[in-house]
């Protein structure tokens, strides 16, 4: 089937508050993905103003994502979506959830990198660290362009990255625990680092869950908690 | 049993939630090929389709597309219309309706319907109810009277006539007396109930009644419903066909149609863009 065009309702007014839910939610991306590299270079540069702006954007990311969830309520109530329309408002109810949910895990790397600013870091683990971060947030940014073009295919992609990302995430973890048995008093740096690639990887999951959601959007499909070759399957399937 | 905290039964962790699948339901109506003429034009366009037994299935689709001339095939309603032709297989519980053999009367009394405005008789509420029976040649009063409180209480009614069986249907309100037409299309305990917009002249607190009342129905009748309210389809139904002028654009699970429908005109449809 084609893909349904938003702007093809008979009432303007229902195109317009569609339109809008979904600038909204690429407005609140936006938001989080420069959150998200504010975090990383308050934490790799050490630099306390940075982070402290990671801290105050929180705030007007969660009015967002409470503006939004209400905007859907009013669709719910005053039109009653259906098929495609039905399922992009579903699609906005979780990925505004998900969205916010990075937002939280970027001011936990702006804590984190407060701290770790006071005690001093550790250079290597940090370069890792950075390079990680590169890769979470090239994959947030995909994940709100297959949400900006209704794009399956690259849907796939991400959820594909993710699973690298996982990878990163286990040698970060088995580097550190090497490190803090070599030097038990690096352990509280150490676990400061440790929480902020936790960080990222959850980020990395939240991007992958937004394009879970676009393929349901686009294919009609839940393929959340399945493989990567059902959702494969699924995003080939005309 | 397990049970969970809260007194919950365990079976809640893996009930399903998805539709019944249209194969592997009993069939009561089964069209194929359908198609229908009114004169030179062609109103129904070789329609093929299964009606589950004890399902509700509702017709969607704009005005003209041909979903009551479709209901009306299933008793032989469009028999009455001048220039009419009908090519095509209707069967009902496997036997064709339109072979020598059936007695048209018949076939109507084991698919009854119910019409957009209450077409109750200028009578007593009892005797509207009891009018098929008497039809029939039932005259017992005890066989009468038992019927009839049956049937109202089928259709919901009882309750608000118990007193005043033998006023005039008259002093019902709309939503009353579409119930009373529906309690007269129970009493004679048809198979099928169809239901062209029954609940398109009733506000909103009528419809509901009338919603729930096919919702208890269906336990007892394969019920078929033409609606223009797509919401009212999308609560009352099992499922739901679409249609299009003339065509059977596509039928399936209700739950399957409102979410995901397969093809771009029912979508187009149903979140009311330009076809």
């Amino acid at each position: 089937m084609d893909k349904p065009s938003i702007s093809a309702h008979i009432s303007h007014q229902y195109n317009a508050e569609l339109e809008d839910i979904r600038s909204r939610v690429l407005a609140m991306g936006g938001l989080v993905e420069q959150q998200l590299a504010h975090a990383l270079i308050a934490l790799v540069d050490s630099d306390i103003a940075m982070a402290e702006r990671v801290l105050a954007t929180d705030y007007q990311v969660n009015a967002m994502e409470v503006a939004i969830d209400e905007e859907c309520t009013q669709i719910i109530a005053r039109r009653q979506p259906t098929a495609s329309d039905l399922r992009l408002i579903m699609a906005v109810i979780k990925t505004i959830t998900d969205l916010e949910r990075i937002g939280d895990e970027a001011e936990r790397i702006g804590r984190m990198a407060l701290q770790l600013s006071k005690v001093g870091t550790l250079k290597k683990q940090c370069m890792e660290l950075e390079n990680m971060g590169a890769q979470v947030k090239k994959i947030l940014h995909d994940s709100l362009d297959c949400f900006a073009r209704n794009d399956p295919q690259a849907a796939l992609q991400v959820a594909r990255t993710d699973l690298q990302i996982d990878r990163q995430y286990e040698s970060i973890m088995r580097q550190l625990i090497t490190f803090m048995m070599e030097d038990p008093r690096s352990i509280p740096r150490a676990l400061d680092v440790i929480w902020s690639a936790r960080a990222l990887e959850r980020i990395g999951d939240r991007a992958r869950n937004i394009c879970e959601y676009v393929i349901y959007l686009v294919k009609g499909k839940d393929v959340r908690h399945t493989s990567l070759e059902q959702i494969e399957q699924e995003t080939l399937r005309s | 049993m397990a049970t969970l905290t809260h007194g919950l039964d365990a079976s809640i962790l893996n009930r399903s939630t998805q539709p019944a699948k249209l194969a592997d339901l009993h069939k009561s109506i089964e069209v194929s090929n359908l198609n229908l003429y009114y004169g030179s034009k062609q109103a129904l366009k070789n329609v093929n389709m299964v009606l589950p037994r004890h399902r509700v299935s509702a017709f969607i689709g704009p005005s003209g597309c041909g979903k009551s001339t479709l209901l009306r095939c299933f008793n032989r309603m469009n028999d009455l219309v001048d220039g009419v032709r009908i090519e095509g297989k209707i069967a009902l519980e496997g036997q064709d309706i339109h072979a020598r053999s059936v007695n048209v009367a018949d076939l109507r009394q084991r698919v009854g319907m119910v019409f957009q405005k209450p077409n109750h008789f200028p009578k007593s509420i009892y005797e509207n109810v009891a009018y098929g029976l008497r039809i029939q040649g039932v005259s017992k009063r005890r066989v009468l009277d038992e019927a009839v409180e049956n049937a109202l209480r089928g259709s919901a009614l009882l309750d608000e006539v118990k007193e005043r069986l033998h006023e005039n249907a008259l002093s019902l309100s709309g939503g009353q007396q579409q119930r009373l037409v529906i309690a007269r299309a129970i009493a004679i305990e048809p198979e099928v109930l169809l239901l062209d917009e029954p609940a398109s002249a009733l506000d909103p607190l009528s419809t509901l009644k009338i919603e729930e009342l096919i919702y208890e129905l269906k336990s007892k009748y394969t019920i078929v419903i033409v609606t223009h309210n797509m919401q009212q389809a999308a609560r009352v139904s099992d499922f739901t066909a679409f249609m299009y002028l003339g065509e059977l654009i596509e039928f399936d699970a209700t739950a399957t149609l409102f979410t995901n429908p397969k093809k771009k005109q029912t979508e187009d449809y149903i979140t009311g863009r330009y076809g």
